[in-house]
């Protein structure tokens, strides 16, 4: 690539132009919603009890998602990554369906099984007395739905491009299959576990359609900000682009931190 | 080589598809193999098997008289239950642990306390002259200082086995040579066996003092560098040790050769025979030599290279050879790549030996 | 493996661009074509989702009744719907469900003439087959332990519900607020809650699964259903027409077979 006197690359037109036009493609319609923004009563709105408190469950529920996608995710990136059992290619299709299904067809599926009458749920009704749909842990086990497979993607793409040699040759230092996984894989796949659990978060905070279906909606339980928005675009659209945009400020922000801090390598 | 119980006791035999690789290898404590050959004779394919790395098809290993491969018998011992230490070709030093760190990894994983291991660690260190570098990470290490901790890292595990796969060839010239004396130093300190793989038959002879030649998945020739060097078996070893070589049948002083060339020598033999001459044996003329006892011919020159102070001549005709000549003498005799010669070799200047 | 990404990379992008040169195509071209010869054309219906099932036998009713019409609907939550037209969209006739989000539309100055309350709905309490917790009245959602689903108050059945309730002088904490009333019947059918409040002909379309149970209350309560033609329409005399045959006996018919009441 040609470059100027200072060593920096130039960059061909026929790459620009398509990226600074998909770049105003998902930047204006953000534009688009601090246009309208009712700037005035914007501090009136943000005050209102309902936001805080749907804000508050949104990150507090996308965060326990992620952490669950985590503890279930990794394990399941490194089978795909690292094993070769019969089957396995059928699993891995499986594991990117919620990815393709409709969210609210997922919370319906989710509803069949782990709902009150569903095939697990009936049973921890039954024994426990736990019902999931229409609570906190609900919203978590919908966004988890939804937001695993990125996790699991980004992992087993990132488990991939490591060298297994590693891996190798921790078992002649004496480590075991598991002390390697933790002591080794673990860490040399660190950035793309990162990248991965961003992703996920980042789906589990926008969910909306197995949110609502499965885990309903009731302010300050299961209303997640998603849900808040598109019940005020209902009747009051100001109401809804104050309420995107908190949720935008807020998880923009946290991205950007944890992308310096954890995803770089 | 020792004359003590092997401490390494292994018949190898693995198949890639259409490769087969099948040696017998025995290394007494203390002793340091060096396994040579090209590439793809299977070197690195043993080291693995032997390291558990890769299961064998058939034969066995055996190490201080425990087995830890033998298909017969359907044992099999997973490398991280092996008293075994690799050096990998590229070090493989963990980039996320510092040198200390990587050092104390196999300590850690045989049951010493973190402080114990970092101890133990810095010790091995210290000994490869590393102690100011504990610190670092592998990316902020020279190559020859990587060498020196991924050696480190196999030997603090205090293997039986001590596996090097071309402990050299990731460095440069420079850095080689050095190296490659301290290598020699540390490894001959060893108590356990050790096995080098390496295609540079410089590393085997200056590292090890028992050289197994592989081809193709066969042990083509063995023993201390002196006899492969003076009666190598295959043009592979020939070439490595810089001597023409051929073979033929043996009559008296003179061995005919496949193309039906006849060569004398001075040691009678019948039968199959090989017979050797160095490069700087051959000398070159314009013109058909006159008389003594001489192996002369007529050659078309293929190449021509530079090969230390010299140049080397490709020569083709009844047998192919190299010749070191002078420049002078090249320019003298105005040599150039497709030019008509007379090639000669006294009879006193050929080995040979039987086949 | 990264060749394959990139054929199927390539397959996406070229469906993409087809796809947005169509869509394209559909921007520049009005759907609404003229009325063709004898015929009333195409008429292009947005109505509220609790309408779907009759307006679609009303629309096959009024293409047999009049050969050479086309009628195409648009079904969604009435609000989205009002939005969807004072943001542009091409429509001939605006069935609302509620008085309110046709209050949008009209304020909006996007109504030709005022609007007609053409049905009524009711709110009944809707309860699994069989009824299995006994409900026999409002009241008795308000017994402990039990699941309510109703819809929140954004929308016109939980508005309605609300106002029920404060009538009946209730408090009622249900588990969930839904987005729209058929969520709320979905949260029955699914038995993950014991009832919900839906409307009478929501209860209707699914005897099968649920038994709805009218309550008195409900009168306090009633959802008036208006439908206006619009100003945009590219089709004024088949939007006339449409309104016109849901207006009659025949429509009207329809409409009470599906648990509506007449205005």
């Amino acid at each position: 690539m040609a470059a100027d006197r200072h060593g920096r690359a130039r960059i061909p037109l026929a790459l620009l132009i398509p990226a600074i036009a998909g770049m105003a493609f998902l930047v204006l319609p953000l534009a688009g919603l601090l246009i309208r923004t009712p700037w005035a009563t914007l501090p009136r709105r943000l005050a209102e009890p309902g936001v805080l408190a749907a804000l508050g469950l949104s990150l507090q529920t996308a965060t326990i998602a992620t952490l669950l996608c985590m503890l279930f995710g990794v394990p399941l990136a490194w089978l795909l990554a690292r094993t070769n059992f019969p089957g396995r290619r059928l699993v891995r299709a499986l594991v990117t369906v919620p990815l393709v299904l409709p969210p609210v067809v997922g919370g319906v599926a989710l509803l069949l099984v782990f709902g009150r009458r569903g095939l697990i749920g009936s049973w921890l009704d039954d024994t426990f007395g736990i019902t999931l749909p229409f609570t906190t842990a609900g919203v978590v086990l919908a966004e988890a739905f939804v937001a695993m497979p990125f996790l699991v993607i980004a992992v087993e793409g990132a488990l991939r491009g490591a060298d297994s040699r590693y891996e190798e040759a921790a078992a002649t230092l004496g480590a075991t299959r598991w002390s390697t996984f933790t002591r080794v894989t673990l860490p040399l796949v660190a950035p793309g576990i990162g990248a991965g659990a961003v992703l996920c978060w980042a789906r589990a905070l926008g969910e909306f359609g197995a949110t609502i279906t499965f885990a309903g909606n009731f302010p300050g339980r299961t209303q997640t900000m998603p849900l808040a928005v598109y019940l005020a675009l209902e009747t009051d659209l100001q109401a809804a682009i104050v309420l995107s945009l908190v949720l935008l400020t807020v998880s923009v922000a946290i991205l950007a931190a944890l992308r310096d801090k954890w995803i770089t390598p | 080589m020792t004359s003590s119980v092997s401490t390494l006791d292994a018949r190898i035999e693995v198949e890639l598809g259409s490769f087969r690789l099948g040696i017998d290898l025995a290394v007494a404590a203390g002793q340091v193999v060096a396994l040579l050959g090209p590439n793809g004779a299977g070197k690195t394919t043993a080291l693995r098997a032997l390291a558990g790395l890769r299961p064998l098809s058939g034969g066995h290993i055996r190490l201080e008289g425990q087995t830890l491969d033998d298909p017969g018998a359907r044992l099999f011992v997973p490398p991280e239950k092996r008293a075994v230490g690799v050096v990998f070709q590229d070090y493989l030093l963990f980039p996320h642990l510092s040198a200390l760190d990587n050092v104390a990894f196999g300590p850690r994983r045989h049951g010493s306390t973190k402080t114990q291991a970092r101890a133990l660690a810095s010790a091995w260190l210290g000994r490869m002259g590393l102690a100011d570098l504990a610190d670092r990470r592998p990316r902020h290490l020279s190559g020859g200082q990587a060498q020196r901790v991924a050696l480190a890292r196999a030997l603090a595990v205090n293997p039986a086995l001590l596996l090097l796969d071309e402990p050299l060839a990731a460095l440069d010239a420079r850095t080689r040579v050095d190296t490659r004396a301290e290598l020699h130093q540390h490894l001959h300190g060893h108590p356990g066996a050790t096995l080098i793989v390496t295609h540079d038959p410089l590393d085997a002879m200056m590292l090890a003092e028992h050289l197994v030649v592989i081809e193709d998945g066969t042990i083509v020739q063995q023993g201390d560098a002196a006899s492969i060097t003076a009666q190598p078996r295959t043009d592979y070893i020939a070439r490595l040790v810089g001597l023409n070589l051929y073979q033929g049948t043996a009559t008296g002083t003179s061995v005919t050769l496949p193309g039906g060339f006849n060569l004398t020598t001075t040691q009678p033999l019948v039968g199959q025979a090989f017979v050797a001459f160095s490069p700087s044996a051959v000398s070159l003329y314009q013109q058909k030599p006159d008389g003594s006892p001489r192996n002369t011919w007529q050659a078309t020159i293929t190449g021509i290279h530079r090969h230390g102070d010299n140049l080397r001549i490709q020569l083709g005709g009844p047998m192919v050879t190299a010749a070191d000549v002078t420049p002078a003498a090249a320019a003298h005799l105005h040599l150039n790549p497709g030019q008509h010669i007379w090639a000669a070799v006294k009879a006193t200047e050929t080995r040979a030996y039987p086949a | 493996m990264r060749k394959g990404t990139a054929l199927k990379l390539n397959r996406f992008l070229a469906t993409a661009v087809a796809a947005g040169t169509l869509l394209a195509g559909c921007a520049t071209s009005t759907p609404a074509t003229p009325p063709r010869s004898g015929g009333l054309g195409e008429v292009t219906v947005f109505a509220a989702a609790s309408l779907t099932d009759a307006f679609k036998q009303i629309g096959k009713d009024f293409e047999a009744a009049n050969p050479g019409s086309e009628v195409t609907f648009n079904f969604a939550g009435s609000s989205a719907l009002a939005t969807q037209i004072n943001q542009g969209a091409p429509a001939d006739v605006f069935a609302s469900a509620a008085l309110a989000n046709m209050k949008t539309v009209t304020d909006a100055g996007n109504a030709d003439g005022s609007a007609v309350t053409f049905v009524k709905n009711q709110l009944v309490i809707v309860v699994p087959k069989g009824n299995p917790k006994g409900i026999k009245a409002l009241a008795d959602l308000t017994k402990p332990g039990l699941k309510v689903a109703l819809c929140a108050e954004q929308v016109p059945c939980g508005a309605a519900a609300k106002k029920a309730l404060a009538a009946a002088n209730f408090s009622l904490t249900p588990v969930t607020l839904e987005q729209d009333v058929k969520q709320a019947l979905a949260k029955v059918k699914l038995g993950e809650v014991d009832a919900a409040l839906v409307y009478r002909t929501d209860a209707k379309g699914s005897a099968a699964d649920v038994e709805g149970l009218e309550f008195p209350e409900s009168s306090q309560a009633i959802n008036e259903y208006p439908i206006v033609v619009l100003k945009a329409s590219p089709n004024k005399t088949g939007a006339q027409a449409f309104l016109a045959y849901v207006l009659s006996e025949q429509g009207i018919k329809v409409l009470t077979g599906a648990g509506f009441q007449k205005p």
